[in-house]
């Protein structure tokens, strides 16, 4: 693991006051190179605080903005404060951070590739989840390989090292909602690079997911909706330049 | 087209449109989002004073009773205005994350400056910001 890099852990986090002290000590442990930061999205309950007690720098929300605002401040942050690289750490204690340095050895070992996500299904690792969720997963899977003809085994995975370029291209324009599927599609059509590597996640430790059940059937249309449109837009992307992409009015 | 809906048809549509004007001229209403509610109450008012207009636009797309064109027109109306405005709260929605993410992103630098030169500058801690927010608890006055 090359060390001279400056290495960012974004820990995006709503209401995780319970295990986030866990998830930023266990960085320190298994991923010193990397400074922590938190994005406490709005939380009502202690996040902050513990973020702050634990020595982390924490991004504090007014408000929340959703997993896709939260995960976008900290690209924002990395790319301000010049980070080479970012890696996305769920605050639930699902992401190992010991997995963290096979990120950045596959980071190293592929220099044209510019995200590198860890998979759950790459390896036969028996992820256990409700049988609906895995078959979800799969199901963007299959269409998101179709369209980046490469094979992706786990689009829905947050966890993910990210090198200087997709950081810029995605403190530029990050998606809102559930982005992990869509991020997979922004940066094909940008034509950037990802690679999968296996690692192992656990179980939630606490909290609940951005997905929950009621929901998930929203979760897929919506999702499967962005692919669609996504696949039809234009200009995916504003480039350095163009028009800004939230100007005062568009005529009427 | 019967004297009386005209009559009716004229004096609301003259009223929606006064009432806009003075919104604008009292500043309650944005000239960006003004303008398409003006052509619509413009428009609307035209057809109910120019009753032959109507008449053969009615008649131009089959509809028998010239006074519900006016309902049809004022219907697709509507339809714009209403996708004017979800495109509006789009724009806002994404202004208003941009903003969030800024003053995040702000109050972070002042934390590490405040740390960096404690006295310098106001720390965020000192008016109970890090505190959790929780509900308050139920006052022993109220308001009764």
């Amino acid at each position: 693991m090359i060390s001279e890099r400056a290495c960012l852990a974004v820990v995006p986090a709503y209401n995780e006051a319970a295990t986030i002290g866990g998830v930023i000590d266990s960085l320190r442990e298994h991923a010193p190179a990397f400074d922590v930061v938190v994005i406490d999205d709005g939380s009502t309950d202690a996040t902050c605080r513990e973020g702050l007690n634990r020595g982390a720098r924490v991004l504090r929300h007014p408000f929340n903005l959703g997993i896709g605002g939260a995960v976008q401040s900290g690209f924002k942050f990395a790319l301000e404060n010049g980070y080479d690289y970012l890696v996305q750490v769920d605050a639930d204690g699902q992401h190992d951070p010991c997995e963290i340095p096979k990120l950045v050895d596959a980071m190293e070992e592929h220099p044209d590739v510019d995200v590198i996500c860890g998979s759950r299904f790459l390896a036969d690792l028996r992820y256990v989840g409700p049988v609906s969720r895995r078959a979800g997963i799969h199901l963007f899977a299959f269409i998101l390989s179709r369209i980046v003809r490469q094979k992706i085994t786990d689009p829905t995975s947050g966890f993910r090292l990210y090198n200087r370029r997709a950081i810029s291209l995605f403190a530029r324009d990050y998606p809102h909602d559930y982005p992990e599927v869509e991020a997979v599609l922004v940066l094909h059509y940008h034509r950037l690079r990802m690679r999968e590597v296996s690692v192992r996640m656990f179980q939630r430790g606490g909290g609940r997911s951005s997905i929950r059940s009621g929901k998930s059937v929203y979760y897929m249309i919506k999702v499967l909706l962005a692919i669609f449109v996504g696949l039809v837009r234009a200009k995916p992307v504003v480039e350095p330049g163009d028009e800004a992409p939230v100007v005062a009015s568009h005529g009427i | 087209m019967e004297t009386r809906v005209q009559i009716v048809a004229i004096v609301a549509t003259g009223a929606l449109f006064l009432v806009l004007l003075e919104l604008v001229r009292r500043r309650r209403l944005l000239e960006r989002y003004a303008i398409l509610w003006l052509v619509c109450s413009v428009a609307l008012l035209g057809l109910s004073v120019w009753k032959g207009l109507l008449n053969d636009l009615a008649h131009a797309v089959g509809i028998f009773y010239a006074p519900s064109a006016l309902f049809v027109i004022a219907f697709a109306f509507v339809l714009v205005l209403l996708l004017h405005f979800s495109v509006a709260v789009s724009r806002l929605a994404d202004q208003n994350k941009v903003l969030a993410q800024r003053v995040a992103l702000l109050e972070e630098q002042q934390r590490a400056a405040a740390k960096a030169a404690p006295g310098r500058f106001r720390q965020p801690e000192d008016e109970g910001e890090l505190r959790e927010r929780e509900p308050a608890a139920t006052s022993p006055g109220g308001y009764e």
